[in-house]
């Protein structure tokens, strides 16, 4: 076999893997998750009837939903109405293409595309992700879904410098901008929500601590934003909006929207886990060069980081009410811009004396 | 890159550009050049560019054409839809298009390195991001320091126009 | 008029907005791991357990006809019912009851009696008014069906819910 051809079959294996047997179960069961924290955070039980406590909830849903009325409006635009939950979709799912999602197994990298632009690649595509909501808030030709679509594209441009603001002390570290290096950098330097374990005695180790969980939060509020969670879910306030972008939609164009929220909601964890939690590195635990069983330990190590960030994201949802809008930029642009630049210059004087 | 990946993106870039002009809907105008923009990465990736190909990507189709969109749905331009087309200055548009095509196809094939073909390209190894890097701080500092100061000024004169008088 | 309601002035603390919000999450947290551990009590699992037992006696459930201990339905198609329903959800047939019949002496029956029960409020006012004490509130609240049909309650099926009555109306006793 070539190993041309290799790549491809092995890439086409990890694509078809991680999309369904990962990221598609993992999306349905972030809403049944959803369901069952907010249930416990609200002193309720939760979906419980389908199956063994409700495990089967998400298949219902599907199926209620694909036999829901798939209704387009007359005055919408219908090529650009289709259209727009599809675009909604794709860019959550693309952008988990450079994230390392393990180490090795049986020799084949678990990444599928180790670009040296990686963040950079994560952030282009994720900001495309505003075209689903602003399409579809204008294709729908109606009042509140279009002020969701407005009020969502200025949300994710202002937050979008935040967002690449808060991750460059990481990459002055690093010093590349590719995802395995900053993997693989966190196993050497520890991770960078803590960078002085293992190396205790470093004053200026602990010294970093601070900027890096600066930068660890105004990076995770950025991506509420980014992924329209609640404290900034305000393109799709029901209070001011009605629904907000979706409100038009139906059925399984809905829940494509809805979908893509959740898609959204887990790549971001999966980069947050990649750039501060040390990605599939747990210690003590070795790489998959010795031995397929550590192989998908590291995998698995992943995923459980990632739901742990996705319960989080979940536990801020149903404790904190949502900001105005005024509040939201703000906040945007007079604070957490001026953090993470001025985080930047900190971590930069603190560089010299780590190497 | 094979170069069927080359004639599917070059296609997509060349549609879309055309589409941007054909479209007579603002939106599908924008989003079409969004879709050009997005075959142009393509190309630039598959010459290892990788990083003017994301950049392209993140500048122009994430954020300046999201603003161009913003600003298309809020004018609601909703006469240029209803508009004929006059077909003399179409005809005048694509005679001067193609006689730009001429030229420039003349001018390339006259010049000397345009007959030798086209060097491989090395592997995957170089990084194209500290390359960039080190050439714009070492090489060219000054220039983009200034570029830099030119940019600021922009900003901080929008933000005084765009500042309400005080009353 | 209008009231400008003022805005607290916020300290620094209150404005950086992150203790109140850890806060927040530490008593989230708190209930999410209690219900976790059970230690929270949740509303009734419903159609498991059932709270039937606990049902007081003004229960306001499902109206009935009941019949007296000499099996006669109680009720004598007088329709006040019919009339003082406020959604009108009760229809009734009277009928004249044989003058050789042992209680000819009552004069009407309701052929028919029907009570719509996609219509019925259970407020009780056709218990109220029942001069004959023949129709009750029972203690059914689960009325199910599948049409509209189903949903009406026919004499057969009040009477079935509604069972026998001892009690204080006598006035059509031979004795009397
Ligand atoms: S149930 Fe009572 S009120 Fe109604 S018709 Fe019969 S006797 Fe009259
Ligand atoms: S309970 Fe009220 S609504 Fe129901 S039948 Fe009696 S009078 Fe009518």
């Amino acid at each position: 076999m070539t190993p041309e051809s290799f790549l491809i079959i092995t890439s086409l294996l990890k694509i078809v893997g991680i999309l369904f047997i990962v990221i598609l179960p993992m999306v349905s069961y972030a809403v049944y998750a959803e369901r069952k924290v907010s249930a416990a955070i609200q002193d309720r039980l939760g979906p419980n009837r389908v199956g063994p406590a409700g495990l089967l909830q998400p298949i219902a849903d599907m199926f209620k939903l694909l036999l829901k009325e798939d209704f387009t409006p007359r005055a919408a635009n219908t090529f650009y109405y289709w259209l727009a939950p599809c675009l909604a979709v794709m860019p959550a799912i693309i952008t988990i293409a450079v994230v390392p999602f393990g180490s090795t197994l049986f020799g084949v990298p678990m990444v599928i595309a180790d670009v040296n632009v990686g963040i950079l690649f994560v952030f282009a595509i994720a900001s495309l992700g505003v075209y689903g909501i602003v399409i579809g808030g204008w294709a729908s030709n109606s009042k509140y879904p279009f002020l969701g679509g407005i009020r969502s594209s200025a949300q994710m441009l202002s937050y979008e410098l935040s967002l690449g603001l808060a991750v460059i002390p990481v990459f002055l570290l690093v010093g590349n901008l590719r995802l395995t290096s900053v993997v693989r950098y966190q196993i050497e330097h520890g991770w960078f929500i803590a960078p002085f374990i293992g190396d205790w005695t470093n004053p200026w180790k602990w010294l970093l601590t601070i900027p890096m969980i600066v930068s660890f939060i105004v990076f995770t509020i950025a991506i509420f934003a980014e992924t329209n969670r609640l404290p900034f879910d305000l393109p799709e306030a029901e209070q001011e909006l009605a629904g907000g972008y979706n409100t038009e939609y139906s059925s399984m164009k809905f829940s494509l929207y809805f979908l893509g929220e959740y898609a959204a909601m887990i790549t971001g964890s999966a980069v947050i886990v990649t750039l501060f939690f040390g990605g599939w590195h747990l210690p003590g635990i070795p790489d998959g060069s010795h031995g397929w069983i550590f192989g998908l330990i590291n995998i698995a190590v992943f995923f459980a980081k990632v739901a742990i960030i996705i319960f989080f994201f979940m536990w801020v949802r149903w404790t904190l009410p949502r900001f105005r809008y005024d509040q939201l930029m703000r906040l945007g642009w007079l604070f957490f811009f001026e953090i993470a630049l001025v985080n930047i210059f900190v971590v930069a004087a603190i560089v010299p004396f780590i190497q | 890159m094979s170069p069927f990946l080359f004639w599917i993106f070059a296609l997509l870039t060349l549609i879309f550009g055309a589409a941007v002009v054909i479209n007579r809907n603002p939106v599908a105008s924008a989003l079409s050049l969004v879709v050009s923009f997005l075959g142009l990465a393509a190309l630039f990736m598959s010459l290892n560019a990788y990083f003017i190909g994301i950049i392209q990507v993140l500048v122009y189709a994430g954020a300046v054409m999201v603003l161009f969109l913003f600003i298309i749905m809020l004018l609601n331009l909703r006469a240029e839809e209803a508009r004929r087309i006059n077909w003399l200055a179409t005809a005048g548009g694509v005679a001067v298009a193609l006689i730009l095509l001429g030229q420039i196809f003349s001018v390339i094939s006259h010049l000397k390195f345009a007959q030798n073909p086209f060097p491989p390209l090395a592997g995957l190894t170089v990084d194209d991001v500290r390359n960039i890097g080190a050439v714009l701080f070492r090489n060219y500092n000054l220039p983009f320091q200034i570029v830099g100061v030119l940019v600021l000024v922009a900003t901080v004169g929008v933000v005084l126009l765009s500042k309400r008088e005080p009353r | 008029m209008a009231i400008t309601v003022s805005r607290p002035k916020l300290n620094w603390r209150e404005r950086l907005y992150l203790p109140a919000i850890v806060a927040g999450l530490a008593i989230t947290f708190k209930h999410f791991k209690n219900l976790l551990l059970g230690r929270t009590k949740v509303t009734m699992q419903y159609p498991e357990q059932k709270w039937d037992g606990n049902l007081p006696d003004y229960y306001r459930g499902a109206p009935a006809l009941v019949r007296d201990e000499d099996g006669r339905v109680r009720c004598v198609a007088c329709q006040l019912c019919e009339f003082i329903c406020p959604p009108r959800a009760i229809k009734i047939i009277p009928g004249e009851i044989d003058s050789t019949d042992r209680f000819a002496k009552v004069e009407k029956y309701p052929e028919a009696f029907d009570i719509d029960m996609i219509r019925c409020i259970f407020c009780g006012m056709c218990e109220e008014v029942c001069p004959e004490q023949a129709i009750f509130l029972r203690k059914d609240y689960a009325i199910t069906g599948f049409t509209r049909a189903d949903m009406v309650h026919h004499k057969e099926k009040l009477l079935e819910i509604g069972g026998v009555m001892h009690g204080v109306v006598l006035k059509w006793n031979k004795k009397k």
